[in-house]
């Protein structure tokens, strides 16, 4: 059954003729399926407005509908819904297609596109993910990069790269059309934390742990750079927390910066103490200065 | 298939005036003198809806109808050109 016409029409029971009028042209207007092709939800509406407007329309039988004498279909017979665009959408249409001119808009249309279809264009730009080691990123490498389709890119890896660089391999994107360039490929580089060295710019730091012995007496140890191991002499009588710094063995320089230094920061490990150690110190405790000196130590 | 009275009778306050003038003023093309098709029978109701309904007034007439044609050429060759692709 269909709606309550007032309410299709969005009048009052009581509304006049005129309003009745007034509201369906509105409508009808908004909503007349031809004007609005390919909308079929106007259409509907469209329907139910001319069926409402049919009923209210007809005094008697607005009469008729507000006794309850007749439903809101009414036995009615609809008038025909409009259809036209049915066929001006067809090939039928075609004589009604507009003016001559308009052919010709179509032909420009069309012939552009031919161009623009058959113009070389450059191919698409790719964008990449990478991750390399760390001592890749500080010392520059060759990785290579394995794309979705099983092709493989060698990337050429510069020292000193940063986390979140994207590198440029030009020529090695899409392909492109009627032979036209080929795009980039774009591969934004992150960097794998390292177990041992931390990157502070272009200085590289990292905790060295040392026995007290060598602390005291001072020693010639070897340590790991990520440019390869390296012997450094530690002074006699250092102190845990110190810091050594080894001009220019931290990143390399590159693209006009300076080499940046390694910094260590020296560890004293005690591990488990012999008897003898234990004995000595048991001795100097009564004679050593406390480190805990100074006002904000006096508890 | 059917001729300019059964075409009137059809739609009850048409003149037959009315059809010759749009006839005339190229808003019905017939594809041969006074005979209409189904087409022409739909492109009537359609302009007694603007007339009528939406009172648009037979100067507007020509105006909205080519702007109408020019959606559904246009209509028509975006089908054309996707069921090519």
């Amino acid at each position: 059954m269909a709606a309550d016409p007032y309410v299709t029409l969005g009048v009052a029971r009581d509304a006049s003729p005129e309003d009745i009028k007034k509201a369906y042209k509105k409508l009808a207007r908004a909503n007349h399926p031809d004007l609005h092709p390919g909308q079929p939800e106007r259409e509907a509406k469209f329907k139910a407005v001319s069926a409402a407007n049919a009923l209210l329309s007809d005094a008697a039988r607005r009469a008729r509908f507000d006794a309850g004498e007749i439903d809101a279909d009414g036995q009615e017979r609809a008038p025909p819904p409009p259809r036209y665009r049915e066929y001006a959408d067809s090939d039928a249409g075609a004589r009604y297609g507009g003016t001559p001119d308009f052919d010709d808009l179509f032909a420009d249309m069309f012939e552009q596109r031919a161009r623009a279809s058959a113009a070389p264009r450059r191919g698409m730009d790719q964008s990449y993910r990478l991750t390399i080691p760390f001592p890749a990123a500080i010392q520059g490498s060759s990785e290579t990069l394995t794309l979705p389709g099983g092709r493989t890119l060698n990337v050429k890896i510069p020292p000193g790269v940063e986390p979140g660089q994207v590198l440029k391999l030009r020529g090695q994107g899409d392909v492109g059309r009627n032979n036209g360039p080929a795009g980039d490929a774009l591969i934004e580089l992150d960097i794998a934390p390292h177990p041992l060295f931390r990157r502070d710019g272009a200085d590289i730091r990292y905790e060295l742990p040392v026995s007290l012995a060598e602390a005291v007496l001072g020693a010639a140890i070897r340590i790991p750079t990520p440019s390869g191991p390296l012997k450094v002499t530690l002074p006699a009588a250092s102190d845990s927390g110190q810091q050594i710094r080894l001009r220019g063995k931290g990143v390399p320089a590159h693209g006009g910066q300076p080499a940046g230094d390694l910094l260590l920061t020296l560890r004293v490990v005690l591990g488990t103490p012999d008897p003898a150690l234990v004995e000595f110190l048991r001795d100097h405790a009564e004679t050593g200065a406390s480190p805990r000196q100074g006002g904000e130590w006096e508890a | 298939m059917i001729t300019i009275d059964l075409l009137c009778a059809r739609f009850t306050p048409l003149a037959p005036e009315d059809v010759r003038r749009w006839v005339a003023d190229g808003l019905l093309r017939p594809e041969e003198g006074e005979v209409f098709g189904e087409i022409d029978v739909e492109r009537v109701r359609l302009i007694i809806d603007l007339r009528d309904t939406l009172d648009l007034g037979e100067d507007a007439l020509p105006v909205v109808l080519g702007l109408l044609d020019q959606v559904y050429a246009l209509r028509r060759q975006l089908r054309a050109l996707t069921r090519e692709d």
